[in-house]
């Protein structure tokens, strides 16, 4: 059906597609900002006033010596190695969790179900999660204070349960005849028939340790097992703050770590960068799942 | 989604535990049924001592903000104060500031920043070319899965005394200093950066309300001559309606809930006066130096009680006015 379309009309939809165009440039300028910057070289870059349309002075060097910084690498192999051992751990109980929430016959399912879902609503606060932890766990200054404190995230475990409510029970029937118990059937039916909400969760849990930094800030005392995001925030916001108390007004920053800061800002920033397209499909349908269900 | 079979059964279970009365049988029934089911039994354990440990544990533990706790005595021994932190707190300097600075950025932040996706999913409803739109919406969500380190990072950088939107601002006429050194400013860049951060990623939810509009009821209304205008305020709105209001009210209950951890990188001593808020300073006092930990908890406590009351009462305020609740 074609339609005349009316002058009218035509001019708004000149207007919604140049605010709509503008509010990606918005969301998006900033970050193609920061790799020029970081592509920059750091004298030019000081001098220059306003947006950039393209790297000044073309060079690699920020990027050099980004990576000679210890701290940086070091804080790298801490995420990765959080990151990897927290996403098992949070796949594993959280898929017990669901599965064990997901059985109609299970006594204490709605007893559990309240209890979890209370959680969301009542916590006891920071200061006494953080005595549990650091005092009566003795989880202090352990990487494990990443990891055992995450293990679920009760959005996610909802999220699941809600996925294996709907597997048809006929699967797992004929399994429990030939004498299967409930392990099996978790990791060798449920797990393998719902690839697609693992998928939504190694993301979910994966991008939640990749970017979290305060646990790490207040469990955390030495140096060498501080994550990467703890690493950046001194390099970007510690270093800042200071100069800005110091000469009262914000001093000038040195010339040389300007174009540092953008490189570290990239190198930290790429991983995400690149599982970014499977993020944002599966990110938004878990929004629907969660929101569905919420 | 409960099946017909899984009501029946739920019946059957009920009836079963009713009929058991006297006290070894039950013990009897309940070992069986642990035997019998011991593999969930074992599943559900870790998960169980999960939320026992780490969300229960604090539950408890929050009970030394009536408490003078001393971490050699532990949280049983420590002497019992009554209500002597929370009255500390309403008589300290800090107290007002505190309520001022969280009321106002959640006021900004509700205000500004909850109608900011609506206008995105509904401007984006009425592009024509899906090319165009997805690639908008790709790019929109892009600030929320980048770190809060990193935009705060991007923040301090921007907003340095060299920084590009500093050297905007003094192009429109401002002065040329360090924004986050201005007390004045606080308020208006962390709502405004919450905004660009979260308005793509916030629009999902709407343009799923739009997209689960009968189609049938815009093609019945262009039969009937109505324009995009017309199809715009009956059919496009009132088919989102529900979908915000929900949101508007887990929104309105969760208003003190605010980011701190976006407020403790973006802020300091500088801007402390319009910055620090409830959970700031308890973060700062509590953990940051002087471990005050039953005068923080009780300051946490006051703050949780505050959102509780919000989130009953928004709900019980949408529940009359739109028969549309949380639970």
């Amino acid at each position: 059906m074609i339609r005349k379309r009316s002058i009218g009309e035509v001019l708004f939809d000149a207007i919604n597609y140049m605010l709509l165009a503008g509010i990606a440039f918005i969301t998006t300028y900033p970050f193609i900002y920061v790799i020029f910057a970081s592509l920059s070289d750091s004298k030019l870059l000081m001098a220059h006033r306003g947006v950039l349309l393209s790297p000044i002075g073309f060079s690699f060097n920020a990027y050099r010596m980004a990576f000679v910084n210890p701290n940086i690498l070091s804080g790298y192999g801490v995420t990765i190695v959080v990151l990897v051992a927290g996403v098992s751990v949070n796949l594993l109980m959280t898929s017990m969790g669901a599965y064990v929430l997901s059985r109609k016959t299970f006594k204490l399912k709605n007893i559990f179900m309240i209890m979890i879902i209370l959680t969301m609503y009542i916590q006891g606060g920071l200061i006494p999660r953080y005595l549990v932890i650091n005092n009566f766990l003795g989880l202090g200054n352990n990487l494990l204070s990443l990891i055992l404190p995450h293990a679920i995230m009760t959005m996610n475990l909802i999220i699941m349960r809600t996925n294996f409510n709907q597997i048809p029970g006929s699967l797992e029937e004929s399994a429990r005849i030939d004498g299967a118990n409930d392990f099996i059937i978790l990791f060798r039916i449920i797990l393998p028939v719902s690839k697609a909400i693992v998928a939504v969760m190694i993301l979910y849990y994966g991008v939640h340790h990749w970017n979290s930094w305060f646990d790490a800030m207040i469990f955390l005392r030495d140096r060498h097992l501080y994550p990467l995001q703890l690493v950046l925030r001194e390099i970007l916001i510690v270093n800042s703050m200071e100069s800005m108390i110091e000469s009262g007004a914000g001093g000038d920053t040195e010339a040389i770590g300007e174009s540092i800061k953008y490189a570290t800002i990239v190198i930290a920033t790429i991983p995400i960068l690149c599982v970014y397209p499977f993020i944002q499909k599966y990110f938004a349908k878990g929004v629907m799942i969660g929101a569905v269900k919420g | 989604m409960e099946s017909v079979g899984g009501v029946m059964s739920k019946k059957f279970i009920t009836s079963g535990t009713v009929s058991s009365r006297d006290g070894t049988s039950l013990i009897k029934i309940i070992l069986k049924e642990v035997t019998s089911n011991k593999y969930l039994y074992i599943m559900a354990l870790p998960v169980a001592l999960y939320y026992l440990l780490f969300h229960y544990g604090p539950m408890y533990g929050a009970v030394i903000a009536f408490k003078d706790y001393n971490i050699a005595k532990g949280v049983l021994e420590s002497p019992w104060v009554g209500f002597k932190h929370f009255q500390t707190f309403f008589e300290s300097r800090y107290f007002g500031r505190l309520m001022r600075n969280t009321f106002f950025i959640s006021l900004e932040q509700l205000i500004w920043g909850f109608p900011a996706p609506v206008l995105l999913a509904l401007l984006l409803n009425e592009v024509r070319n899906k090319y165009f739109k997805r690639t908008v919406q790709t790019l929109s969500y892009l600030p929320h899965f980048i770190s809060l380190v990193v935009i705060a990072g991007m923040i301090h950088d921007f907003m340095g005394r060299d920084g590009l939107i500093t050297d905007l601002f003094t192009l429109l006429g401002g002065k040329r200093t360090n924004l986050l050194s201005v007390a004045g400013y606080f308020r208006t860049i962390y709502v405004s950066t919450g905004i660009w951060q979260q308005i793509g990623w916030g629009s999902i939810i709407y343009l799923a309300a739009l997209s689960g509009i009968d189609s049938m009821q815009y093609e019945a209304a262009e039969i009937d001559g109505a324009g995009r205008l017309r199809k715009l305020l009956h059919i496009t709105i009132p088919g989102m309606l529900p979908t915000v209001i929900i949101l508007l009210i887990l929104n309105i209950g969760n208003m003190l809930n605010i980011g701190f951890q976006k407020v403790i990188l973006l802020y300091n001593p500088l801007t402390y006066e319009t910055a620090d808020i409830i959970s700031s300073f308890v973060y700062r006092t509590g953990l940051g130096g002087s471990f005050q930990y039953s005068y923080t908890t009780a300051i946490g406590m006051f703050q949780s009680t505050l959102n509780l009351i919000l989130l009953l009462s928004a709900n019980r305020l949408s529940r009359k006015v739109s028969e549309t609740s949380l639970w």
